[in-house]
């Protein structure tokens, strides 16, 4: 216990010695949570639209005046064709054409129906998808308020409508940043866990000391625990760095317990940092351990729900992000933090953490002995 | 009892395809200081990893002060002090911090044992908050060194301390290392310089693997077999050429600014017989004279042996 000791005076004095790297570990959790919920927002505002009126009706303008205050859309210009507007598509200028065909007006009253063409840039998936669902809404609205509609000949169909109202329930807005900030906070020590202690640990194979402590009376656990402990610490450290952060800027306080939420952390750095240790008894040199914890980072970032709902994945997809540690934990953190989740709603998730941590540091402990 | 002993150790890498060392046996004697000279490639660092016990022999025993390097490695670890080829301390920590770290690992401090490393440390004392990796190659060799002794080991394991380093701090580490001697530490040094073979008292010729020769410094140069030559003319490069065209040449090889050559039989007047050879094939300024053999002549002599009569 007393050469741990040593170990880890050493560890913390390199460790502080290493500026460059402790400033990023600092730095990361500010950037990070300052910069990626700001930027990351899916909510399109504008979404430039070109327009081909055919009709140059009363009900044709009623339509592109509505889009045009509606806020979400800039109407980019209107042109006399189909194909005068769909070349600012392909100049990238406009993201969506509305055609609204000749005899729009008198189709809608006398016959009560009418098409309108709507042309969208797929390029930009969330754009258009986006923004074709805002045009959609927007022109379903037209349709309820025509004056024909609610002059009293309405259509049968529209009497019986269900009008579906939503609420956002633990994210009431639907702002795209309760989403983001737990998640970013996980991702922060996956930064901590898995690069920064692979490295750390290559390093000394890397420049060969590690050849000068497997001769001194050093054990083994020593020297992995000696790793393993100050990255823990420091993990924690950025962690809580990372909570104050997010009730500072963006008044996000966990719902959930504290101690819950920490305990959480705590087992998941720990799978992590044995995920680092891992990696680094299969690397030699740093720039290896960088590739092969990049390579994975970024499968376990795209496959954990950090993005993209998993839900929505198909099911192999889906057994492959169970796989990771990090959907676990993004998933438990949103819970804790905005729904207020107690411990016993997310015990199964973790007891994952706890099977990953055991799993990653036995896998990585039993091939450090093999290969020293 | 002896320091250090090696029983038949063989070790091969890649799953047998590359041989490093092949059943390599010698000696060590207590309080010895002990040369383990080869080239490059040769073995060296092998012998050491497996003797410091981060690596394991296929075949053969060994043992360190008395333990056995499997059975009894943490045993070893206590006793003996190594330092690798290439510089292993912490080049982000101070020299102080260095030395620290180390006598606290193994249980003790700098004052403790500083009497054993005073003569060296004071060197570099004057630098002890410069951090390593800013040193020059000189004084690292000298924290090495000072970090392998801080412990008091019995057996001190150097491997290739003094290549990369100058000159005048090759002289002087070979003294420290004389004095450490004085104080009953066994060494076991390697080197690929056959100058520094002279400074031990007993050496083992290693080449591909497999020891050669291992005796006295003196007795492998007693044991040089045949009268040796040094020649030289204007142009050496032919004179070599034309030397090993002779049939009366056992070998030459180019050694300094001389050629080295030892004939297949002697006769009283071979430096006459070889002038004139020489004289005939149109060298001008000829010099050759008889000269007595240094450990490269014997290990070349012994490799070129080896080579055209081979025993495995």
């Amino acid at each position: 216990m007393k050469v741990l000791g040593f170990i880890l005076q050493k560890e913390f004095r390199q460790i502080r010695r290493d500026t460059t790297i402790l400033r990023i570990m600092f730095m990361l959790p500010i950037i990070q949570l300052v910069i990626f919920p700001l930027a990351m927002d899916f909510d399109v505002k504008s979404i430039n639209i070109s327009i081909v009126d055919n009709d140059h009706s009363t009900y044709s303008q009623k339509l592109i005046s509505k889009i045009a205050s509606s806020g979400y859309f800039k109407v980019v210009s209107a042109e006399t064709s189909f194909k005068k507007s769909l070349a600012y598509i392909e100049k990238g200028q406009a993201d969506l054409v509305m055609e609204i065909p000749a005899g729009f007006e008198r189709n809608l009253v006398r016959e009560g129906v009418q098409k309108i063409g709507i042309s969208v840039d797929a390029i930009n998936g969330t754009k258009a998808g986006i923004g074709g669902q805002y045009l959609n809404s927007i022109i379903t609205d037209f349709n309820v308020n025509i004056d024909m509609n609610l002059r009293g000949a309405i259509a049968p169909e529209q009497q019986g409508a269900i009008d579906i109202r939503y609420t956002n329930w633990f994210n009431p807005r639907a702002e795209y940043k309760y989403n983001v900030v737990p998640a970013i906070l996980v991702l922060l020590l996956t930064m901590i866990g898995g690069f920064v202690t692979a490295l750390n640990i290559v390093k000394e194979k890397e420049v060969g000391t590690i050849e000068q402590i497997n001769v001194t009376p050093i054990k083994k656990w020593e020297f992995i625990l000696g790793k393993l402990i100050p990255f823990w610490v420091i993990g924690m450290i950025v962690f809580t760095l990372g909570l104050t952060i997010s009730w500072l800027v963006y008044g996000i306080v966990p719902r959930g317990s504290f101690l819950t939420l920490y305990a959480f952390a705590a087992v998941y750095l720990i799978a992590l940092l044995g995920f680092g240790l891992l990696i680094s008894t299969y690397s030699d040199n740093q720039v290896q351990a960088m590739f092969v914890a990049f390579f994975f980072i970024m499968i376990f970032i795209l496959m954990s729900g950090f993005f993209t709902s998993t839900d929505g994945m198909p099911g192999w997809a889906k057994v492959i992000s169970d796989m990771t540690p990090v959907a676990h934990f993004v998933k438990t953190d949103r819970m804790i933090i905005l729904k207020g989740s107690s411990f016993d709603d997310v015990k199964m998730e973790f007891l994952y953490l706890v099977g990953f941590a055991a799993v990653l540091n036995g896998w990585a402990i039993w091939n450090y002995r093999k290969t020293n | 009892m002896n320091a250090v002993e090696l029983h038949k150790i063989s070790k091969t890498y890649d799953k047998g395809k590359l041989r490093a060392v092949h059943e390599v046996s010698f000696k060590v004697k207590k309080g010895e200081l002990f040369g383990l000279i080869g080239s490059d490639g040769a073995g060296k660092t092998s012998l050491f990893r497996i003797l410091t016990t981060v690596l394991l022999a296929d075949s053969g025993s060994a043992t360190v002060a008395g333990f056995d390097v499997v059975k009894d490695y943490q045993q070893i670890r206590n006793r003996v002090g190594y330092m690798p080829g290439k510089f292993s301390l912490y080049q982000d920590l101070t020299i102080k911090e260095n030395l620290e770290f180390f006598a606290a690992i193994f249980g003790t401090t700098i004052d403790e044992n500083y009497e054993l490393i005073k003569d060296i440390y004071d060197q570099i004392k004057p630098f002890s908050d410069r951090r390593a990796g800013k040193l020059s190659g000189g004084m690292k060799q000298k924290l090495a060194l000072c970090c392998a002794l801080i412990h008091k080991p019995e057996v001190l394991l150097l491997d290739e301390p003094t290549t990369g380093v100058d000159v005048v701090s090759r002289k002087e580490f070979w003294a420290m290392l004389k004095a450490l001697k004085e104080k009953g530490i066994t060494i076991l040094v390697s080197t690929p310089y056959m100058d520094e073979a002279n400074l031990c008292e007993r050496i083992a010729l290693i080449q591909n693997g497999e020891i050669m020769s291992v005796d006295t410094p003196e007795n492998i140069i007693k044991s040089f077999p045949t009268t040796l030559f040094a020649a030289k003319s204007e142009n050496i490069y032919k004179l070599l050429n034309d030397f090993r065209s002779d049939a009366k040449v056992d070998s030459c090889y180019a050694f300094g600014e001389f050629l080295h050559i030892t004939l297949k039989e002697n006769g009283g007047s071979d430096i006459e017989d070889l002038k004139e050879f020489a004289a005939q094939k149109g060298h001008n300024d000829i010099f050759i004279q008889q000269i007595t053999p240094g450990i490269e002549d014997s290990f070349i002599r012994l490799m070129q042996e080896k080579t055209q009569k081979p025993t495995h």
